[in-house]
């Protein structure tokens, strides 16, 4: 590999590159990764030995093991192939650290809803009844073996459904529309510059903040004791979704080439049916898939809700009168006041299946995303 | 539209007609942008309308009888240090991530962590908080009462709580959660570090970690302080997790026991029972929130669309 | 069916910036007439302000005139839609709509102006222009498929068949085979040849040699230094151009000593 020169040459060039104090340019001998694996298996039995033979606890004898491991990784290397290599396995091995502080929680967190929620998500209970009249002394008789389980969720996934839904009517159009005044219209104009400028700022509202704001507009209108109805909550989640519809239907839009508008113009067909008939078609999977993740967004908020809806324990399909219940609600409030103070259990259970219907709707909807850009992006091969 | 449609049907048109479907199409979508700039406007102006009262009551009608500036302060800084933490933990995880999908993965591996982040990012925060009370804070406790026999000395570690419920599992957890948004904004900027650079690097014989302290790093850096930003306005905005996994009380410097509360949960844990007064006070509180992290987003998007300009100039 | 076109004093402006001065032609109906000249001269440019498709940069406009059969498409009260129809485009590259079938290509000019086609008169109007365009052999038995599935020739001569099937007066070409390999730009010059029968066909090309295959008059375009707007220095009969030019910037450019 290496290639022999006038070695007075390389001086001058070993002499600027440290002058620039870049890369320094010191012998680099050939490793391997063998070396790496093997101390990780050391460290792993190390990690064991401790926890199960010196009754560490498990936490620490991993974390003490991976200190240890950091420290044998640099200094191996160190004498295999030099400083230089030695700190680029150290660095590696604190990436891949990194990877797993990401993914440890995410599997902790979906084995735990999954165990705690799948017991009680088939139940046809839960599946089919509200909270109407449902008290604790229920859950306790359940628990004592004297009394069926009773209490579901029904409301809760109807109210998801309404709220999101509309919530989904309201900022599609605005969002779509504001995309292709984006793209079509403003383009590089002040009034888009400006606009596109707020929707990021949009993105930033707190979800808590915009359930705040459909309260105070509603309250503004209907009424401080009427201000609690679904289609606020609706209007918070739009808030809260808009930006999202907005910026993923802009860089769908954007990618359809100019070449189909001069195609269309050139054909004498109208600005507006061009964009209605060509660019939006075209760009259809994209924004459909935009569209089902900016759902998979909102559809698991709670603060905003708790705030312009607030809770209620029984069916209400009517979005523009009293309090609604949303699964994310429902679990919250289940999960934080339980029925019976006394005997936690039902109630948990009941917001931990919540949890995990949320959690499958929304990795649903990420699937189906995908799904849909993948399936019905324009054929372009033969 | 009808007219626009009969008028369509001559082709050799010599009168001035202007298409009404252009004029309508053109108009829902000026309409719908600037509907936005409207909504934006409005969220601050019905929220200063509702939260007037409280800000114009008697100090001694507000809770904690003293105005509403010591009732807000220990809740800003609540919300201020239980995200700040949440940002120093997450960022150098998340740039790792980043630069593990980046630079080191494979191709294909770097696309199925890219799902992997986005399923982190689309759990409900309603599902963080019960994790993090039921699982999470509990398994924290061990470490805490380590804190609190070894290093008790410093402020920050005195009585541990124990069930864990503390602002610093709060941040621990938030910490999890903007993990996401870093590492997304932070991937983005690594990607398009330009080719030629790291090449370069390479080729004058540098290692994988020294290609990417001299090449990615410092292209990326602003990248990934503006996605940072970013995580921190999330954090800050945070409700449910907080709200769920803290047990709330007055302030206190002493991060691994109960106490302390940050504005949103103070709102989702007092709104639904609250009225008159009390609900003003809360939207007041909402309202600070709203500016601090308008504040905190607009300073982020000021340093990433610099970096836009920036590399836009090269 | 064919038109004559006039242009007086034509001047073609990007916001400050001059890219076309002072052109003024006339093109005969049923004749092929080739724009040739080097890169950045102004002639597709030019070529785009015949049916007013320049105004889809923003910042571009004109001053002057350009007549078609008397009537000035820059009047005040011509709506550019309506000249589009009158004077169809070829592109660069072949750009069908990947969304719609062959069919529903070639009908796509007709369809997007909200005209409604019986099924019947759809099959006979696609199968004329189809033919129009020397395509029907060869996608008569798939004309349901995805028009992106075609060769990059069939798909220019797809788009050259959905130009005609709004039955225009005038088809301007834009480098139409700079993106094809050399058999399909034979069958495309063969078409053009055919097309001169009905049309009065504008072509803009860097191929010298398509040029004198094609044209019966051609004009050269030229500027003068870059930065400066381009020109048109000569405009004749083809076979004049190519064998006796009048002006030496044109004898120079046709023999290859710049461009």
């Amino acid at each position: 590999m290496s290639i022999q020169t006038d070695p007075h040459q390389g001086d001058i060039h070993h002499a600027r590159l440290d002058d620039y104090s870049g890369v320094v340019p010191s012998p680099v001998r050939p490793t391997t990764g063998r070396p790496a694996q093997l101390l990780g298996l050391g460290a792993l039995a190390l990690a064991v030995v401790g926890w199960q033979i010196f009754d560490l606890h498990l936490g620490a004898a991993l974390a003490g093991a991976f200190v240890l491991y950091l420290v044998a990784v640099y200094l191996v290397y160190r004498s295999l192939g030099g400083p230089r290599v030695a700190v680029d396995q150290l660095m590696r091995a604190l990436v891949y650290f990194a990877f797993v502080c990401a993914v440890l929680p995410l599997i902790s967190l979906l084995w735990t809803v999954l165990a705690e929620g799948a017991a009680k998500i088939v139940s046809p209970a839960f599946l089919t009844q509200t909270m109407n009249g449902v008290t604790g002394l229920h859950d306790q008789a359940y628990v004592e073996g004297t009394g069926p389980f009773i209490g579901g969720a029904y409301h809760a996934i109807i109210g998801t459904l309404i709220v999101t839904g509309l919530a989904t009517l309201i900022s599609v159009p605005i969002g779509m529309f504001t995309a292709i005044y984006l793209v079509e219209y403003g383009n590089k104009g002040r009034l888009a510059r400006w606009i596109r400028f707020f929707v990021d700022v949009m993105t930033g509202i707190p979800s808590i903040v915009a359930g705040l704001f459909a309260f105070a507009l509603f309250s503004q209108i209907f009424g401080i004791r009427d201000a609690k109805m679904g289609l606020a909550g609706a209007v918070a989640l739009a808030v809260l979704m808009i930006p999202t519809v907005v910026r993923n239907s802009e860089e769908m839009l954007r990618i359809v080439p100019n070449e189909l508008r001069e195609a269309a113009l050139a054909l004498g067909v109208p600005k507006w049916r061009t964009v209605v008939k060509v660019v939006l078609p075209t760009a259809a999977s994209g924004l459909a898939s935009g569209i089902t993740l900016a759902i998979a967004r909102v559809i698991g908020e709670t603060a905003p809700l708790l705030v312009a809806i607030g809770y209620a324990r029984g069916l209400n399909w009517n979005a523009f009168e009293n309090a609604m219940t949303t699964l994310a609600v429902y679990a919250y409030s289940m999960f934080t006041k339980p029925l019976s103070p006394a005997v936690r259990e039902p109630s948990l259970e009941r917001a931990w299946a919540a949890a995990l219907m949320l959690v499958l709707i929304v990795v649903a909807l990420n699937l189906l995303a995908r799904l849909i850009a993948k399936m019905f992006a324009p054929k372009t091969g033969r | 539209m009808n007219d626009s449609v009969a008028t369509e049907q001559r082709p050799a048109r010599t009168k001035p007609v202007r298409r009404v479907g252009d004029i309508v199409f053109g108009g829902a979508s000026l309409g719908s942008a600037v509907l936005i700039l409207l909504t934006l406007v409005g969220v601050a102006v019905f929220l200063v309308i509702k939260a007037m009262p409280a800000l114009t009551a008697d100090p001694a009608e507000i809770s904690g009888g003293k105005g509403f500036f010591s009732y807000v302060w220990p809740l800003v800084f609540g919300t201020v240090v239980c995200s700040l933490i949440a940002m120093v933990l997450a960022t150098p995880v998340a740039v790792g991530i980043a630069l593990f999908v980046s630079h080191y993965s494979p191709r294909r591996l770097g696309a199925g962590i890219g799902f992997v982040i986005d399923l982190l990012a689309a759990v409900p925060s309603v599902v963080f908080g019960m994790w993090g009370m039921a699982v999470f804070a509990p398994k924290l406790f061990p470490l805490y009462g380590w804190l609190e026999d070894n290093l008790g000395f410093i402020p920050l570690f005195g009585e541990a709580s124990a069930s864990g419920r503390t602002i610093l599992t709060a941040s621990i957890v938030l910490a999890v959660m903007i993990l996401p948004i870093i590492t997304s904004v932070s991937r983005e900027v690594f990607l398009q570090t330009p080719r030629l650079h790291e090449e370069a690097a390479l080729a004058l014989g540098a290692t994988r970690w020294e290609m990417i302290r001299t090449a990615v790093l410092p292209f990326g850096m602003p990248g990934v302080v503006g996605g940072t930003m970013l995580g921190l306005g999330r954090a800050l905005g945070e409700t449910m997790a907080v709200a769920i996994i803290l047990s709330p009380n007055v302030f206190t410097w002493n991060f691994i026991g109960s106490g302390n509360q940050t504005i949103p949960a103070e709102i989702a844990l007092h709104f639904p029972e609250a009225s008159g007064l009390r609900l003003a006070e809360l939207i007041a509180a909402g309202l600070v929130l709203f500016v601090i992290t308008l504040a905190v987003n607009l300073f982020a998007r000021w340093i990433v669309d610099r970096r836009a300009e920036f590399s836009g100039a090269n | 069916m064919s038109k004559r076109i006039d242009v007086k004093d034509l001047d073609i402006f990007y916001g400050n910036f001059q890219a076309v001065k002072g052109v003024s032609m006339s093109i005969e109906p049923r004749s092929v007439t080739a724009f040739i000249g080097p890169s950045g001269c102004g002639k597709s440019t030019f070529l785009r302000t015949l049916n007013r498709m320049h105004e889809v940069i923003p910042g571009a406009r004109v001053e002057g005139e350009v007549l078609i059969d008397g009537q000035n498409l820059y009047g005040k009260d011509v709506d550019p839609v309506d000249v589009r129809r009158q004077v169809g485009m070829v592109f660069q590259r072949p750009n069908p709509f990947p969304t719609m079938s062959i069919k529903e290509n070639v009908l796509a000019g007709v369809r997007l102006n909200s005209k409604r086609l019986s099924s019947k008169a759809g099959d006979e109007l696609a199968e004329k222009a189809l033919r129009g365009a020397n395509l029907w052999n060869e996608v008569k038995d798939r004309l349901d498929k995805p028009g992106s599935g075609l060769s990059g020739g069939q798909q220019q001569r797809l788009c050259i068949a959905r130009a005609i099937a709004i039955q225009p007066e005038v088809i301007l070409m834009d480098e139409p085979c700079s993106a094809l390999d050399p058999i399909s730009t034979l069958a495309i010059e063969d078409l053009i040849n055919d097309l001169k029968t009905d049309y009065t066909v504008v072509i803009v090309t860097h191929n010298m040699q398509q040029a004198a295959r094609v044209s019966d008059k051609t004009g050269f375009f030229n500027l003068e230094a870059t930065g400066k707007p381009g020109e048109l220095v000569e405009y004749d009969t083809t076979q004049t151009i190519f064998n006796n030019p009048a002006k030496k910037a044109t004898e120079d450019y046709i023999s290859g000593r710049f461009g």
